[in-house]
């Protein structure tokens, strides 16, 4: 039993808190979130921004930063926004969705900056 | 022009063998391979295939006279070779709409492989495709809620669903069977299931199982912050009582429910496709028995048939082999039906066994499901194969870990992350998948055990129903 590790997950630890999709890998750098972009652009898809305390984490609505960015390609131009609104809200979880609109619905969504966890 | 009546027994031929036919956009059209008794000329078989699955019968009868037979009639339009097969030959028929009830599976198939299957004059026969015409497919209900709604309930974007069958399949009370599926939820499941053959039995009666299977839902959800569920199997010996476990799952609030649609029966699968849709519940679907029905290359109905009847029958998911796991599914095949469930309109395409171009129009998808012996040495080529919109399911892959489910859970929720980030990146997953699960490894250490403990398991048989696409 000595080699095997206990799971360490509860309802009192605030690290057991999960924000779907890359949130069981570590935090994204850079330039990580930079191949992300490109990915989301690549795929023809609308990015958007969106931002929460983390506490609220659970609904379906999370703050939309502006509006999504319909038709914008340059990955420095959504990095920039992306910054800008981390900047803004530094203690919420940020998300970068890319918003696919034949099908209706988010063909990518990731939380790029993390806020506390609570 | 009125006709004579003339009893006695004519050659099938005669009435149902129309070479010159051109299918209309509203005929069912159906796909048979044929294997005839020695000595029957190919016309004749197909035009007998064409007769028995539609208004025919072994000989004349006045009655005949009393309909528009020219109408209502099948009708065998072409005949093809099977590609290295001698021993048969595809037969194609036109039938038209209104031999069919609206939105009932249950008809349609009751004609195109009923009494036709026994038939002496075939040794053997297998339905390979059937072409819905839209204006059939607008008759039916299809999938309750459809992919993206299911996203949206769940809030799962951008990566496969992950879910993990508990086991043993048989004889865990209640309260440990929940207890298996809190740790896999707590560990970064989207699901548990439950398997094909837990029902109702005496050692867990349903009830149970429902409000355990519940409290191990909502103290994940909670823990995890994440959106779970789990398969809650309403299968039962009759449709009031699958009806009766249905509605309590929705009183409970679980998000989804599961029914077997081939030992359940399509009759029972439409009504409670129905009614999930009318009660905003998801629905998993198993195909026990498909294997007695599709795995023969002779004899019998093809899964991309199978597919289409749920489809049209209604489901949310629907397994669909894994390619890379324990159970049958050749590469090609499986892309095929796998097109069939989700997309909206698939073209002929004979190298992926697909017969006719099906339009679903604006039915929903049903996301498919890999299952079947399947661990985390497989995400990669899983991730490559079905995309982010699929179930991978792993059960003895996430309840076999050296340190139980969350870990084992958690190991896979943490490789198919890795793979959909390094495949977003441009990577190439199967050729990459040993360092790109070895990197992620890196910062899970419940990955790298189970990346230790499975490392040697491989299932390399040989298909036995292949693709006839090999020249003799």
């Amino acid at each position: 039993m000595s080699d095997m590790q206990d799971y360490n997950s509860s309802l009192g630890n605030a690290q057991s808190r999960k924000f779907e999709t890359f949130s069981y890998l570590p935090a994204m750098d850079a330039d990580q979130i930079r191949t992300q972009i490109e990915f989301i652009v690549s795929k023809g898809w609308n990015p958007s921004i969106e931002h929460t305390e983390p506490q609220n984490a659970n609904g379906a609505y999370w703050y939309m930063w502006k509006l999504p960015m319909f038709g914008e390609t340059d990955v420095d131009a959504i990095l920039a926004e992306c910054d800008a609104c981390h900047k803004a809200h530094p203690n919420n979880h940020v998300r970068l969705l890319g918003l696919d609109n034949y099908a209706q619905c988010a063909g990518a969504s990731m939380v790029i900056f993390r806020g506390e966890a609570v | 022009m009125a006709k004579t009546y003339d009893a006695g027994v004519k050659d099938y031929r005669e009435t149902y063998w129309m070479p010159d036919y051109t299918p209309k956009e509203t005929d069912i059209l159906a796909c048979f391979k044929v294997t005839p008794q020695p000595g029957v000329p190919r016309e004749e078989v197909a035009a007998a295939v064409a007769a028995e699955s539609s208004t025919g019968t072994w000989t004349t009868v006045w009655t005949d006279l009393l309909t528009d037979l020219d109408y209502y009639k099948g009708r065998a339009y072409a005949i093809e070779d099977v590609p290295g097969d001698d021993s048969c030959f595809y037969a194609f028929v036109a039938y038209p709409i209104d031999l069919f009830e609206e939105g009932s599976v249950v008809n349609v198939m009751t004609s195109l492989v009923g009494n036709v299957f026994g038939f002496k004059a075939l040794r053997a026969l297998r339905l390979e495709d059937i072409r819905f015409p839209l204006a059939y497919v607008m008759t039916c209900n299809g999938p309750p809620q459809g992919i993206q709604v299911e996203r949206d309930l769940l809030n799962k974007y951008g990566r496969p669903l992950l879910g993990c069958t508990i086991k043993p399949k048989l004889g865990l009370s209640a309260k440990n069977y929940g207890r298996a599926c809190y740790e896999g939820l707590r560990g970064g499941l989207d699901f548990t299931k439950d398997d094909e053959n837990v029902n109702s039995q005496p050692f867990m009666r349903w009830r149970h199982r429902f409000d355990f299977v519940m409290e191990a839902i909502v103290k994940a959800e909670a823990e995890t912050g994440e959106r779970k569920g789990h398969y809650l199997n309403v299968t039962a010996p009759t449709a009031d009582e699958m009806m009766k476990r249905a509605e309590y799952a929705k009183e409970i609030g679980a998000p989804i429910i599961m029914h077997d649609y081939l030992t359940g029966g399509w009759s029972a699968n439409t009504q409670l496709a129905q009614w999930c849709q009318d009660n905003g519940m998801l629905l998993h679907i198993h195909r026990a028995m498909h294997a007695v029905l599709d795995r023969n290359p002779h004899h019998g109905i093809h899964f991309r048939v199978l597919t289409k009847i749920l489809r049209l029958s209604g489901g949310d998911h629907l397994h669909s082999g894994t390619v890379v796991g324990k159970l049958e599914g050749d590469r090609d095949a499986t892309l095929g039906w796998i097109d069939i469930m989700r997309d909206s309109f698939i073209k002929e395409d004979r190298s992926r066994g697909i017969f006719f171009d099906q339009d679903w129009g604006a039915m929903p998808g049903v996301l498919p499901v890999a299952s079947g012996g399947i661990h985390v040495w497989h995400m990669p080529a899983l991730v490559n194969i079905f995309g982010d919109d699929s179930v991978l399911q792993f059960g003895g892959g996430t309840l076999g870990h050296p340190w139980g489910n969350a870990a084992g859970a958690a190991a896979n929720r943490v490789a198919v992350e890795a793979c959909v980030e390094a495949r977003n990146q441009g990577r190439e997953l199967e050729k990459e998948g040993k360092e790109i699960l070895t990197s992620a490894a890196a910062n899970s250490p419940e990955l790298k055990a189970a990346m230790e403990t499975w490392k040697e398991i491989k299932f390399e048989f040989d298909t036995v129903d292949k693709l006839d696409v090999s020249h003799k």
